[in-house]
């Protein structure tokens, strides 16, 4: 049976995403700096994963494939963190309980390892999502 | 020879820092390098550079492939699907200058569109707080010369505003701030160990979500009052020590981000973070300010509120402005599928919004205005590239702390090219054509 772990999820800035965005959301630079979730060690161990696999997130608004990458920002167990992009906004609670504004941080996902499964480019993950015909 | 061209204002976050230096060729049509700016300023003013730019608008197809076509007719599908569409919604604004935003507007009256900015997916709750109770604010010069208390409360400019602690916040020497950072204490509230929250002199690690009970556990602390001995997850004398701390400074500050706004409480945790202010006032000089993202999202929610009356979340398909969150907010129109023609300018929803959402943008006629290649012009069906505002061509902004400037052009846009403003300004006399408008 496959081993997975319960977090918390939240997203938000990280200066790396910030560089991949105004250097080109199509380049693989952007995958590298937003598809990814952070955890804590302690969070690794409980999953039996090493570092830097591929691993499925799945919360009841969707699912997206990311690569597990230990924190630089904590210990902060129980929380994952996915830097804001079309990666964390695959699962994120869209509800906005009449304010307008998403539930972006505070969403419950499980973490499962994928090891095989491939992170997919921004645009293509939405194009994806949104099933867009593409060449 | 080259030529140096000095304060040169950033577009990229609400700091608009104001001291850089570009370096372009002799003709100004090359951009070849930037000073003082961070690392994310420095990609925007390069990218601008790319050879693989996109300088032409194109058509999406059926087979999934792109068809250059020209600005002219952009313009007739913008117009046409604006003023044939019942319920449109424009959307964005934030990376562009207040004078395309006005046009923009008047677009927006003639097609009897919704209308909103950024501020939807990042302080929108934060301006509903400041309608219930009011933000008694300052700028960030009286930040620089006066602020020997600083809290950053669910933020984190050491990465999303890379230069504010520098030029603002933490580290610059005021006028009563001689000391730079040794005049300063620094209180972070932030469930993770930031970069920013490394820095301080007490962290509050609060746990997620919980901000509201430990903004009010603060008033209680303020009166001397009984506090449980854990309040979200921080024990009371730490929060006992943060309201003494605070007490005894001569001006303070909160900044506050998308820790507080995004998470459950929404704006009632900005509502107890101004009464906090408030109630700090009682024992010292204390401001509050959010930490904006885009750099001109301050200057959208004033030209919305001075042509409209409301800040964001505009809807004008009854012929006359209504302001409702909940109802005429973008992710709100998008989800219950409401809108029928999307029209999105200086932002990027497809990246940023739930993807619910962006699902709504890509069954409906579309058109994507913006200078790089996004998740959102990935799925619209018209991508009209422009000049980059602040890079291209100037323009009026507003920095954070509602203090308007004027951006700069450094360089010239690729040959062609339009900027936000002039394709807008077609479309508009275009629209008024079809709608039979003076």
């Amino acid at each position: 049976m496959t081993k997975n772990i319960s977090l918390n999820l939240i997203s938000g800035r990280t200066i790396q995403q910030g560089v991949a965005i105004e250097g080109g959301k199509e380049k693989p630079l952007y995958r590298t700096a937003a598809g990814i979730i952070e955890m804590d060690e302690s969070d690794f161990k409980k999953l039996g994963a090493w570092k830097s696999t591929n691993v499925r997130v799945t919360s009841e608004y969707g699912s997206v494939i990311v690569k597990a990458v230990q924190t630089t920002q904590g210990p902060h167990p129980g929380l994952g963190f996915i830097p804001m992009g079309p990666w964390a906004n695959a699962i994120i609670n869209p509800n906005t309980y009449s304010t307008g504004m998403p539930t972006f941080k505070g969403v419950p996902v499980t973490v499962e390892v994928a090891m095989n499964e491939p992170i997919l480019l921004g645009i293509e993950l939405v194009q994806k999502l949104c099933g867009v015909k593409t060449e | 020879m080259t030529k140096t061209i000095t304060d040169v204002i950033c577009p990229f976050c609400g700091t608009l820092c104001d001291d850089l230096e570009v370096v372009v060729s002799d003709d100004g049509k090359k951009l070849l390098e930037v000073y003082n700016s961070c690392v994310i300023g420095t990609e925007k003013f390069l990218h601008s550079q790319a050879p693989d730019r996109v300088t032409r608008p194109r058509m999406h197809q059926e087979d999934g492939s792109w068809k250059e076509v020209s600005y002219d007719e952009a313009v007739e599908y913008s117009a046409q699907m604006l003023a044939k569409a019942k319920k449109p919604l424009m959307f964005g604004w934030s990376s562009t200058n207040c004078e395309a935003q006005s046009v923009g507007n008047e677009i927006a009256e003639i097609s009897k569109s919704c209308c909103d900015n950024t501020a939807a997916t990042c302080h929108g709750t934060t301006l509903i707080a400041v309608q219930d109770i009011g933000l008694p604010s300052c700028t960030l010069g009286e930040v620089k010369n006066r602020a020997d208390r600083i809290i950053f409360w669910g933020c984190n400019p050491a990465h999303a505003h890379p230069r504010h602690m520098s030029r603002y916040s933490i580290f610059p020497r005021g006028f009563f701030t001689g000391k730079g950072q040794m005049s300063r204490k620094l209180v972070v509230v932030d469930p993770r160990v930031t970069d920013t929250a490394k820095m301080a002199d007490l962290h509050l690690q609060v746990e997620q979500g919980r901000d509201y009970e430990l903004l009010d556990a603060l008033r209680v602390a303020l009166k001397n009052e009984w506090l449980p001995d854990t309040v979200a997850g921080i024990p009371a004398e730490k929060i006992r020590e943060t309201a003494a701390m605070l007490k005894s400074g001569r001006f303070g500050i909160i900044f506050f981000g998308m820790g507080v706004t995004q998470s459950l409480s929404k704006n009632h945790n900005i509502d107890a973070a101004i009464a906090l202010t408030k109630d700090l006032n009682e024992h010292t000089k204390f401001s509050i300010m959010p930490m904006r993202g885009h750099y001109n999202v301050t200057g959208s929610g004033e030209v919305f509120a001075w042509q409209f009356g409301f800040p964001f979340s505009v809807d004008l398909t009854r012929g006359f402005a209504r302001y409702n969150p909940g109802d005429t907010s973008t992710i709100d129109l998008l989800t219950r599928g409401e809108i029928d023609a999307m029209f999105t300018i200086g932002s990027d929803p497809g990246a940023h919004f739930p993807i619910s959402a962006v699902k709504h943008i890509a069954a409906v006629p579309s058109v994507c205005v913006d200078p790089h290649l996004t998740p959102t012009t990935g799925v619209s069906k018209l991508h009209v590239p422009v000049a980059f505002n602040g890079v291209e061509t100037g323009g009026n902004c507003y920095r954070m702390d509602n203090v308007p400037i004027d951006c700069r052009k450094v360089v010239e846009p690729p040959e062609g090219m339009l900027t936000d403003e002039e394709f807008l300004t077609k479309v508009r006399d275009r629209l008024k054509q079809l709608k039979g408008v003076a």
